[in-house]
This record gives C-alpha cells, structure tokens and sequence, in this order.
C-alpha cells in the first residue's frame, strides 16, 4: 500500500497523510453503521423494531440524521466549567483512539504503521484515553461526571493489566509484537489461529482478553463509568452538539479497535478461514472486518442482556480474579513453550 | 487520653512531600431530576468516596393536594378521579381503596358480581403494577431488556382496561357502591386468555432477570431490612413481606371478597442472601405476580354472569357523621383512606395513608454505608410512586 | 382484645390521661386521650404483652372547626390482630402533642405532615420541618380558616 501509494503521489508528506486518513475515512461510517446497529440489536432483543422511518427501509439513515441534528446543536460549555480542558477532553478521547488505529492491519497490504513495536503501541496509546477522560470528568464541574471519570480511570488502569497479561501469553508463543507478523503466522486454514494453539491456554488469554477489553471500552456490564441509572451519563453528561458526538464516536471507534486487536490476534486478523480460498487484500479487508463486527455484535448483545456491576465488584473481578488467572495462564503457556 | 490506634483506614493520606492531605465529605444530591429516583425524589447523600455516610430524602415535588383537593369537592364520588391520579401506576386499587372506605362509612353492601369484577381489575392492576417495578428495578441495576418485556405484558393488561372503560392509566372505574361500567361482552375470554400467555413469562423474567448471576450479586445482601425494624417504620406490602413478615391484608384484615379465594402470602426467604435484602424484595413481587394469576383463574371461573353493576351506587351520598379508617392492599402496601364526615354531601377531611410514603421514610435507616449504585437499588427496591408519596 | 377492654387497661394504668372512650362511634369506637400523653399511652400499649400494639397504620391530623385540632392515631398488633384508635384534641392557639416518633418511627413522616398541614407542634420530636410544603411556605394548608399567601417569592399563588 505504502509503495503504491509512494508510485502515485510521490515521495513526500502526503502518502503519510493519505495512509493515516484511511482508518479515519474507517471509523466515520463504521460508528453510523454500529450506532444503527446497536439500535436495531437491542431493538430486536426487546421485541421492538427500534428506527423504522427514517431512510426508508429499516431506519437506515437515522444515525445520519442524528449527526446532522447534532452538528446543528448549540455548543454549551457550562460556565463553571473549566473552559480549556473542558474544549480539549473530547479531543485528546478522540486522539486517544484514533492513534490506536496506526497498527492495526487492515489487510496483508494496508496497516497504517508496520511498527515492530505494534502490539506494544496499541496498549499505550489507546490508555491515553483515560487522560481525555479525567479531564472530560474535572472539567464538567459536575459531582457526578467527576464520579463518572473517576470510575472509568480506576476501571481502564485496572483492566489494563489483566488485558494486556492476557496479549502477553499470544506474543510469548508467536514471538512478536509486530500486528502484520502475528497474522502472517496465522495463514492458511482456521485451525491455525492463535485461539486454536495450546489448547486451552489461549482460549483463556482469548476470553480474559476479551472481558478486560469490554471494561476498557466501558460497555455492559462494565458500563459503570456512564452507567446511565446512577451517573445519569458520567463524564459525558455535560457535553453537548459535536462535543458529545466526538465523545460517541471514540466510544465506538474504541470498540472497534479493542475488537480488531483481539480478531487479529485470536481469529487470524484478515486470514480467510479457509486457507487459500476466498483470499487475498481486499478478501482480507471484509474477513478482518467481519470478524471485529462479530465481536462488536457479541459486545452489544452483553449490554442488552446483562446488568451492570458495582464498582467495587469490578475492581475485584479486575484484580482478584482475572489478573491470577492471567499470570496463572502465562506460566502455563511458558511451560508448555519450555518443554 | 487514651491513645487511639491509627490504622490505615483512619490515617489521613500523605503526599510525596510529606504534607498530610484532607479528606472531607461531600454532600451530593440525587434528584430531583435523576433518572433512578422514579420520579422527583431528592436524596441529599453526604457520600465519603462512593460510601454514603447519610442520607435525607426530600419529597413533596408532586404534592397536588389531595387531601385539600377532597375537601372542596361537591360530592364524594367526585374525589375518585383525583384518587385515580394518587397512585398512577395502581389507579385501579386507588380507587378500590376510597371506594371501600366510603362504603363502609355507608355501610353499603356492593354487588357480588360488583365485588368479583373489582377484584378482577384489581388484581390485573396489581401484574401490571408490579411488572413495571421489576422492570425498571431490571434498569436500576442497568439492564435493560428485562424493562422492556415488562412493558409488552403490561401493555396487554391496559389493553384490558382500555376495553373495559376506555381508560389506560386513569379509570375513574371503581365507584362508591359499584362500577362506572359493566364488563365488555368478550372480556372474560381475553382475560383468560392474557393468564395462559403471562404464566410462561414470568419464568421469562426469571431467567433473564431474576436468576442472573450479577443481578444477585448486586441486590443480595444489599438494603437489609429486619422485620422489626420494618415494622416500627409501618413498613407494608412487599416491603414487609420481603422482611419474612407473613402479612398481606388480603388476608389478615380482609376485604371485598378475598376470602374466598385460595392464594399464598408471598414471603421473602432470603435465599439469595439475607432476609429482608433488596433481591427479597424484587422477589416478592414475582411471587405475588403469580399469585394474582391464580387469584385472576378463579375469579373468572367463578364471576355471576348477570348483574348490574350500577344498582348499589347511592344516588347521593351523605354518610352519618363520623370517621373511617379503612386500608386495602395496593400494590405497594397498605393503602388506607381516613375520612371524616361532618353529615354533608362532600367529605370533611380525608387523610390518604399512602405506602410508599410510609415505606420511603426507611431508607435513610437501610441505606447507611452502602455505595451510590446500591443507593439506586434500594430506591428501586422500595418501588415508590411520587405521586402517592407526594399526594 | 375488643375495644372495651383495651380502654379498661388503659384507664386502670393512665387514669385521667384516658378522657373518654366512645364504643359506639361511627365507624370504629376510639379513645380520646391527653395531648401531653401520647408517647407514654404509646410505650405502653406497644411494649405491654396483651396488647403489643407494633403498628401504626396511620397518623392523621384534623382541623375540628371549633377552635381545636386534632391528631388521631390508628393502631393495629400484628400479633394479636386488634386494632384500636386513639384521638386527641388541642387547641390551636398553642397546638402541642407529644411525639410518638420514639415509639413508631413511622410516626416521623406522618408527624411532620400532620405538623406542614394543620401546624401541630411535636414536642420531642426530633426533626419537625416541612415535609411536603417548601420549607418557607406560610400557614398551613390544611386548616379550615387557611389563607393561602399572595406571592411566593415573586410567583403569584391564588389561581
């Protein structure tokens, strides 16, 4: 992609801007489709339709027409709010995520960064959201939204460990951190991605990962740094028009990323499932984006099913039971490595 | 002095520079305008953290004057309509409540076919009641679904109701001495029919709600209310039958024609923690759900098929002087209507005893040294109308 | 226990606290008792064995239009399942009960209505404000001679 792109535009700047405005040019229609969807899976879980006019067939551009009204809203910034950071959070949320984005292999011929470092990246730049959203929460001068921010920063640190202990026993078997490498590992048939390996010590790092990664993107039922009954909508509760909107679609974006990273380590990323057939880049693209909708779908299912955890409840499903298992696990997988 | 232990709980934290940090409290109000307090409750915690040290609730948001409203009124028939509007979630047992009261400051007798019909509605209103309880105790805890299915089974029962008075939420249908109309002619089937359809999703809710491991873990243990504590705080209803209290005035004290019904007192057995907690609670209400359903069956089996149900209704009311204190049991409790009458066409004073004003005063006494979630499940659990509490 | 008897021990322990008993009253016959008794009638008639009055279903407030007020308390056992009601009058120049708070904490809410509505003072009572009017409102609107105030901070009130 790189190299192509090099052929048509030069060697300058502007490859590096082309290639960083792909996953961009990603996440905006993602996050309408994934909103639309949201609805419709919840809707469809509690025997509703849920959006049914606008667009025409199955309320399709609703979530358009949501941005649009958003787009149009006055932008309140409160007056006690703290004014500078209260512009930046939603920003540095949305940065937050949007960087996560760089290492994600898309298809055998486009990922934004091919870094050798990239797992490792992933994990400390998408943290960075946590920054984005303690300010969001002091800013607001709002009690609840600083309970709401407080929450999430103990919530994203906490399950950070256990997620990324996780990832650590996938990389402790291929060997590298390098995203594109681990998929190139996984070729050929289904029985060769990661969650098949070391039965069933990946299976494991596949669903702590997968628990810690809905804490971190704060969905059911770790919603509780928004949990909409208690904290009426936590840090976000004060943000409004495109503020808000910039908030929602790093949540989503979020959800994708954490989605991608597990389909990419787990599930083969952009591998078909069946060996030779049915693949090649753009195959690629549509297996490794079906796979995060898979994921994505499996997230919504859990918030339209499951109650939410208290606080303390979840710092100690974070630390006394997913992190030992997670370090149990990775002495598991070294051992069966050593011998 | 004695020397006091300093321990890591009572040791103010220390910053990098060796300065002491001060820890105060703070004073957070929930309400009036939060998403869990149903309605405009305000609950002033002093929270410490997400611990809440103390609680005050503050009511009087929907105050509509009832009881001042009763007084002006003409005639006695003309307060049902307001008593519709007390408890809008039960308006039905609203209205059996001043009806009976009334009544037995008249000393009427009421129609059989009258009584079974009340009951009937009654006991629909008290499914229907009850359903949007665990629904929205289902949205306290945050999930969300279970709130829905709740409202497609309470749909059909005000579908019942639309049928039979043309009203979903205020009836004005129980009066003094009878009713405002007869059953519909197709009535008894739909309503047989909605038991058979409501019997397997109750099991539903259960597997979905009830039974849900982090839905226990976040009710079990939780509001613990001993049963003499409920009872100082006159606690009723599925309040104080959640405590293991076996009372239920349908049965201890009762009235219209519940004798001669067979049902159980559903009674909280804390089988998910202790009893009295809020899981009890949520689950004596399931129970109670499905002991109306018996109640409906025989009802319906058994309901004179003739009768008019206007031939009771005083064609004007002008009770001895005197007072009545008579209570039902509403879905939330022991509803009780005090009416004075001074021998003239409207009444002197009327107190409405209201059961989720009288089980609200318990928080502050269950809810000390919880967290702000389980704040919201005991409010939830307590299922309040402010409305009723507010009058 | 029927009402007679209950008034007979009540009569035999508090002697001229009990000031009548009426057993042919419309509905429910009661018994009227000393305003500055309440909480001592109410100790006993919870704690006492026979009676064990544990509930207290309901606390009204009464505006009787001759220049008194009153409070009526309707009690009930939960284990012996009688019921009984007690009343009391005082004059609403000084409107002054004994609380029961300390007796029936329910009595706490229905005391600060019955104090909101009708302004009766709880003596001992340990949080006597407003509980369904604001707490600057004026007069108390459940009185037969109530006026209710013209303005409430700038917002007119009468209709």
């Amino acid at each position: 992609m790189e190299q192509l792109l090099r052929g048509i535009l030069g060697d300058n700047v502007s490859v590096y801007i082309v290639l960083a405005a792909i996953p961009l040019a990603w996440i905006l229609p993602f996050a309408l489709f994934a909103v639309w969807l949201e609805r419709k899976v919840s809707a469809h879980m509690q025997d509703r339709l849920g959006p049914m006019r606008t667009g025409g067939w199955h309320g399709w551009s609703q979530t358009i027409a949501d941005i649009v009204k958003l787009m149009q809203k006055e932008d309140i910034v409160p007056t006690a709010a703290d004014k500078i950071l209260f512009v930046l959070a939603p920003f540095v949320v949305f940065i937050g995520t949007y960087a996560a984005f760089a290492v994600i292999p898309f298809s055998s011929e486009y990922v934004g960064s091919n870094i050798d470092l990239g797992l490792f990246y992933f994990v400390a730049v998408s943290s960075v959201v946590v920054v984005g959203i303690l300010m969001a929460g002091w800013s607001s001068n709002n009690k609840w939204s600083m309970f709401g921010a407080m929450r999430s920063a103990a919530q994203i640190v906490s399950y950070e460990i256990p997620g990324v202990l996780a990832l650590l026993s996938v990389v402790m078997i291929v060997g590298t951190l390098n995203l594109q490498e681990v998929n190139e590992l996984q070729r050929g048939w289904f029985w060769n991605w990661m969650i098949f390996q070391k039965f069933p010590f990946v299976f494991i790092a596949f669903m702590i990962y997968f628990v810690a990664s809905l804490a971190e993107v704060n969905r059911a039922p770790f919603d509780i740094p928004e949990a909409e009954s208690e904290l009426v909508a936590g840090y976000h509760t004060e943000y409004s028009g495109m503020k808000f909107a910039l908030l929602f679609l790093a949540e989503y974006a979020n959800m994708f990323a954490v989605s991608a990273v597990g389909a990419t380590l787990f599930f083969g990323g952009w591998n078909s499932p069946f060996g030779d057939f049915l693949s090649g880049p753009l195959w690629g693209v549509i297996w490794f984006i079906s796979k995060g909708m898979v994921f994505i779908f499996v997230q919504m299912w859990l918030r339209w099913t499951l109650p939410r955890l208290r606080v303390d409840q979840l710092m100690y499903v974070g630390w006394k039971v997913l992190t030992p298992f997670a370090f149990a696990n990775i002495v598991a997988v070294g051992l069966w490595m050593i011998l | 002095m004695p020397e006091t232990k300093e321990t890591l709980e009572t040791r103010p934290p220390v910053t990098s520079t060796g300065k002491t940090l001060r820890t105060e409290e703070m004073v957070l109000n929930m309400g009036p305008q939060h998403p869990s307090t149903h309605g405009v409750l305000r609950l002033e915690l002093v929270v410490d953290g997400e611990i809440i040290v103390d609680v005050t609730p503050h009511i009087g948001y929907l105050h509509r004057c009832f009881e001042k409203h009763s007084e002006a009124m003409t005639n006695y028939q003309q307060v049902i309509p307001y008593a519709d509007r007390m408890d809008y979630l039960a308006s039905m047992s609203m209205d059996l409540g001043y009806a009976v009261a009334v009544e037995k400051l008249l000393g009427i007798k009421v129609p059989e076919r009258v009584e079974y019909i009340r009951v009937i509605m009654v006991e629909f209103q008290r499914i229907a009641s009850h359903l949007i309880a665990l629904g929205t105790y289902g949205l306290d805890v945050g999930a969300f679904t279970p709130f829905l299915f709740c409202f497609r089974d309470r749909e059909r029962i005000l579908d019942l109701f639309e049928m039979t008075c043309g009203a979903r939420l205020l009836y004005n249908y129980i009066w003094v001495g009878g009713l405002s109309h007869d059953l519909p002619l197709t009535f008894i089937d739909k309503a047989k029919e909605f038991c058979e359809y409501f019997k397997p999703k109750i099991k539903e809710l259960n597997d979905l709600l009830s039974y849900n491991e982090i839905f226990i873990k976040r009710t079990a243990h939780i509001g613990v209310l001993p049963a003499e504590v409920a009872i100082n705080y006159g606690c009723s209803g599925p309040m104080l039958r959640g405590s293991g209290v076996n009372r239920d005035l349908r049965r201890n004290d009762p009235y219209s024609i519940y004798p001669d019904f067979e049902f159980d007192v559903a009674v909280g057995k804390g089988e998910m923690g202790t009893v009295g907690d809020c899981w009890d609670r949520y689950f004596v209400r399931v129970r109670e759900m499905v002991q109306s359903v018996r109640i409906l069956e025989q009802a319906l089996e058994r309901i004179p098929k003739e009768g008019d149900v206007q031939s009771a209704v005083p064609k004007r009311i002008r009770p001895p002087i005197g007072d009545v204190y008579a209570r039902t049991e509403s879905p939330r409790g022991e509803l009780g209507f005090y009416i004075i009458s001074d021998g003239s066409v409207s009444p002197y004073r009327v107190k409405v005893r209201s059961p989720a004003f009288v089980n609200l005063s318990v928080i502050p006494e269950i809810s000390k040294g919880c967290m702000i979630a389980d704040m919201v499940a005991i409010v939830g659990s307590v299922d309040i109308v402010l409305g009723e509490v507010d009058r | 226990m029927t009402p007679q008897e209950i008034h007979d021990q009540l009569k035999l322990k508090f002697g001229d606290a009990i000031l009548e008993f009426k057993p042919d009253a419309v509905v429910d016959p009661y018994i009227q008792i000393a305003p500055d008794r309440p909480k001592d009638v109410g100790l006993y008639l919870r704690d006492d064995p026979a009676l064990e009055f544990d509930f207290l279903m309901c606390l009204s407030s009464v505006d009787y239009n001759d220049g008194n007020l009153g409070v009526v308390y309707h009690l009930n056992s939960l284990k012996h399942e009688h019921k009984i009601t007690l009343k009391v009058r005082v004059s609403k120049d000084a409107p002054e009960v004994q609380s029961v708070e300390l007796v029936w904490k329910s009595a706490n809410w229905h005391e600060r209505e019955a104090y909101d509505m009708m302004g009766i003072r709880f003596t001992a009572h340990g949080d006597l404000r407003r509980i369904l009017c604001p707490d600057d409102w004026e007069g108390h609107p459940l009185r037969k001679d109530y006026q209710v105030q013209e303005f409430y901070h700038g917002i007119k009130v009468p209709y």
